[in-house]
């Protein structure tokens, strides 16, 4: 008989052993043990990962902080950048809106030719309700030209030089304009006061003037084209032992509020002063 | 002082402008700030200043040309204005911001009165009543406001053009 080597033997039993070991994981018996050990081997990378990329963290997390704050800056100064394009923008579409309603209004009434101009500053004096506006003699203004914008009648040209004009609004104290109330079909005389606020004098005590009724300007005087809008009546005074009524005046025109202007350079005022009876 | 002379030319043109481009469009019932006035007010307050005359002539002369006001009214209202501030220099200078609310006040008030006499000479129908209560009242008390920051700016401005004068 053959003797079996010892090495062989080794060999049978290792195979035999590895047989049995598949047979067995096979059957299922060695799950509970799988699951511990791959558990294990789980738990031990999830652990020494988790370390490493602490540490990695931990080296590297100056830098990223000095970079975020970099980009923190950086996004911020892009949010600035474009908050500030926004409300230009928004400003240049306010603009383009009432230029585009300056030109409407300057279609539509084609009898009058006019030079656009910006308000830059208004009279230092409180006492005063004057505009200056940045077109002048260059631009061929004369003191007397109308000013509108496309609501209606702002004032009058009081003062020129090269580049620049001074208007005296109609609501200014010493403003006084012929006007025209639509409805009643009678004139009056517009004037401002103190306080920026507008009322009618002059008129009729036969008129019968209602709130609401528009007013226009006559024409009268030489002053102003006839036809240009100016405001409605809020409510008017009579009283029999007086000579006129009085009406106060909401105008159309927010005169605080004005930016753009139309200059009316077709007209040509009428100085009627020396017609005026002295006695 | 040829300096501040110089100099008086870009800061009260600057001051024209901010006046009317922005500080005429503040309102306090129907008072504004008078910048002008401010400026000068302060500089005439600074001890070491020589040429406060210089720019209360140039200040009115300025305004003068800008507003609808007749020129001789800015011109003669800073001239007060600067001579009341050269005078209260001289008695009160230890407390310089009193002489400033003081000058502010009564600079206010001359050139309200000054403003509002002359248009009413020229027939301009103002109320005398609703002008102080509407105007001159509300101009002094926003003046009043702005005087200080104001004076500080004019001080550190003098303290400047005159740095000899402030070591002395």
């Amino acid at each position: 008989m053959k003797k079996i080597s010892p090495r062989t033997l080794q060999t049978a039993i290792i195979v035999l052993v590895a047989v049995g070991v598949v047979v067995l994981a096979l059957g299922g018996y060695f799950q509970t043990a799988s699951s511990w050990f791959g558990g294990l081997i789980v738990d031990s990378q999830t652990w020494i990962s988790n370390r490493y990329l602490a540490m990695v963290d931990f080296l590297t997390f100056p830098r990223d902080l000095a970079s975020l704050r970099q980009r923190n800056a950086e996004l911020e100064a892009e949010v600035a950048r474009l908050q500030t394009q926004i409300i230009e923008l928004e400003q240049q579409v306010t603009e383009t809106e009432i230029l585009s309603a300056l030109v409407d209004f300057a279609r539509a009434n084609p009898e009058n030719t006019y030079k656009a101009a910006t308000v830059i500053g208004r009279d230092p004096s409180p006492f005063l309700n004057y505009v200056i506006i940045n077109i002048g003699a260059n631009d061929g203004i004369l003191p007397g030209m109308p000013v509108v914008t496309q609501q209606g009648l702002v004032g009058q040209v009081d003062a020129v030089v090269g580049e620049a004009a001074r208007v005296i609004m109609i609501n200014d104290p010493a403003s006084a304009v012929n006007v025209r109330l639509q409805k009643a079909n009678t004139e009056a005389m517009l004037v401002g006061s103190l306080t920026g606020d507008l009322s009618l004098d002059m008129i009729s005590q036969d008129a019968i003037i209602e709130p609401g009724d528009v007013i226009l300007t006559s024409g009268l005087g030489g002053g102003y084209p006839p036809n240009i809008l100016v405001g409605q009546v809020v409510s008017v005074r009579k009283l029999d032992y007086e000579l006129f009524q009085q009406a106060s005046v909401q105008p159309v025109v927010n005169f605080s509020q004005v930016q753009f202007v139309l200059v009316i350079t077709n007209f040509k005022p009428v100085d009627i002063k020396p017609l005026l009876p002295t006695r | 002082m040829r300096m501040a002379i110089l100099l008086s030319v870009p800061v009260l043109g600057i001051t024209l402008v901010l006046q009317t481009a922005i500080a005429g469009r503040i309102h306090l019932l129907s008072g504004t700030f008078d910048l002008i006035l401010l400026v000068l007010a302060a500089w005439a307050l600074q001890e070491q200043v020589k040429a406060a005359w210089v720019w209360a002539v140039l200040g009115g002369l300025m305004v003068g040309i800008v507003s609808g006001l007749p020129w001789y009214v800015s011109l003669f209202g800073y001239l007060v204005v600067v001579g009341v501030g050269r005078l209260l220099t001289r008695r009160v200078w230890q407390a310089p911001l009193l002489a400033m609310f003081s000058i502010t006040f009564m600079g206010s008030l001359i050139m309200g009165t000054l403003s509002l006499m002359i248009l009413r000479f020229f027939g301009d129908p103002l109320p005398m009543g609703e002008s102080y209560s509407l105007v001159i009242l509300p101009s002094i008390l926003l003046n009043l406001l702005a005087s200080i920051p104001v004076f500080w700016i004019v001080r550190d401005m003098a303290r400047r053009l005159y740095p000899a004068a402030v070591e002395a």
